[in-house]
């Protein structure tokens, strides 16, 4: 079988282990009593952008939340950049040096300026100097257009500059997996589009891609993969051509026809 | 031998303040270090920890401050120990402090949103970075203002260090009392000199409280 150096859009990536960055595999967990993820089994490839959506409270946020251990799954394996997530220290800063998150609520750290919200994690956990943390952060404050706000305060930006700082933090730690937790969520409509086209750019430059969002267009434009996530479980997953115009089961057609109607 | 109340007396009063504003200062900053790690304790993810530094507040919180002094002063000469009053007082009163202010500062650190420490653990801060750079920065803004209302209540509770016979300020009035017996101006003009050394302090703590709840920058 050849080896696609980035998954092609219209089929599933290639099942070589070395190319998979995060491998979930029977991944159950519970708040209490109540099963928020059933027995799920996921593979993201190297390169691979999925987009992730389904009903509130469905288990989007957790499952992503799984991955850099943010919410500890009770059973099954999970698996990321070679690391398996058990309870040790250890492998959880492994992974989670690699794997940068974008939240909806952006939270910046609102007593640092953006300059320093960029550079702390790379000063800090990587042992970068401070003039090399410095110049990576203004270079990927460029990357995401605001290279003029760097000394200006979380508090004093728009929704829509404050998660793009967001995701210039995580990329200063040059994370190998980004994660999306609904980015767009909280903006003003008006600012939807200047995130997005920044996560765009990230794709293009060809960023592995977890993303929560319930943008239907950028999936469309963006994704290889589309997963449909309801009481827990993936109920389905398919190329975006074939998810939006040939949804196999019912409950992802009645969702579809919720969020369209829109 | 009775004496009038004059301007010595006055002046031995005012030179007790001195020893009241050290144990102040003593026990706010041995309770500050103190009620720090009480305050980490109580917010940790370790269960113990967190029991035990509840266990450790609602002992000092629930029990008088002047039991406190005394079961050190007594307890410590019970261990064979000799202790002398002014050692007793700060170790009663840093102990005491540590409770009050820990629960404090407990309270602040929990009003840092969760979002920051999800944000800081995703980038691969650890608890003591994270604790440095994210969240303790944050949460000390929140703590300046009850701190500085609560270094009243320090000073206030130094008072009882007379009991045990530590001589500060009180103690000082009762001394200069027993010579001119006159308890109602000797009396009054101690607690006039509290009031001026804590007046400030209230003030100032409503000022810092007023202007962090301002929006911020
Ligand atoms: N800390 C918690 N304790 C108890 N239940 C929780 C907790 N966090 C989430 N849940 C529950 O788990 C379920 C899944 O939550 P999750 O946040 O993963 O859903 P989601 O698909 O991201 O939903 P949304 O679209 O609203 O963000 C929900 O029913 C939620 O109420
Ligand atoms: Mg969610």
């Amino acid at each position: 079988m050849a080896v696609a150096s980035e998954p092609t859009r219209d089929g599933i990536a290639p099942a070589m282990s070395a190319d998979v960055v995060i491998r979930m595999e029977g991944v159950q967990k519970w708040y209490d009593h109540f099963q928020v993820l059933k027995d799920i089994d996921l593979e993201v490839h190297r390169g691979e952008r999925i987009v992730i959506c389904g009903p509130s409270g469905s288990g989007k946020s957790t499952l992503i939340r799984c991955i850099n251990q943010l919410e500890r799954h009770q059973k099954g394996r999970i698996t990321v950049n070679g690391v398996e997530l058990g309870p040790h220290h250890r492998q959880l800063d492994m992974v989670r040096r690699e794997v940068g998150m974008v939240f909806q609520s952006f939270n910046l750290f609102p007593h640092l300026t953006v300059l320093e919200n960029c550079m702390l994690a790379p000063m800090k956990v990587r042992g970068t100097t401070r003039a090399e943390a410095k110049a990576t952060a203004i270079r990927y404050l460029e990357r995401v257009r605001i290279p003029e706000q760097a000394d200006k305060y979380p508090g004093q930006l728009s929704g829509g500059q404050q998660q793009r700082v967001a995701i210039a933090r995580s990329l200063c730690m040059n994370p190998k997996v980004m994660l999306f937790d609904e980015p767009t969520s909280a903006l003003d409509p008006e600012m939807v589009k200047e995130v997005l086209d920044t996560m765009i750019g990230l794709a293009e430059d060809g960023m592995t891609m977890l993303c929560v969002t319930h943008e239907m267009g950028f999936a469309k434009s963006v994704a290889h993969r589309v997963i449909f996530m309801d009481r827990g479980e993936i109920v389905e997953q398919n190329t975006p051509e074939e998810f939006f115009t040939a949804p196999k089961s019912e409950r992802t057609r009645s969702f579809l026809g919720q969020i369209l109607a829109h | 031998m009775i004496r009038a109340f004059g301007y010595n007396e006055f002046l031995f009063l005012l030179s007790a303040v001195q020893w009241t504003l050290l144990l102040s200062v003593i026990a706010f900053i041995g309770g500050g270090i103190v009620g720090l790690f009480v305050a980490l304790a109580r917010t940790s993810d370790v269960k113990p920890l967190r029991l035990l530094a509840t266990g450790y507040i609602q002992v000092f919180q629930g029990t008088p401050l002047l039991m406190q002094l005394f079961l050190v002063f007594f307890g410590a000469t019970v261990l064979g120990i000799d202790m002398s009053p002014w050692v007793a007082a700060a170790v009663g009163l840093t102990l005491n402090t540590s409770a009050f202010l820990g629960e404090i500062w407990r309270g602040c650190i929990q009003s840092v949103p969760r979002g920051q420490w999800e944000a800081a653990s995703s980038l691969g801060l650890r608890y003591p970075g994270l604790m440095r750079y994210v969240i303790l920065p944050q949460a000390v803004k929140v703590a300046v203002p009850p701190t500085v209302g609560y270094l009243v209540q320090v000073i206030k509770g130094t008072s009882l260090a007379a009991i045990i016979g530590f001589v500060e300020l009180t103690r000082a009035g009762q001394i200069v009392n027993n010579a001119t017996f006159q308890p109602f101006l000797v009396f009054g003009i101690v607690a006039a000199i509290y009031f001026a050394l804590c007046w400030p302090l209230s003030l100032l703590s409503q000022r810092l409280e007023a202007r962090y709840a301002a929006p911020s920058r």
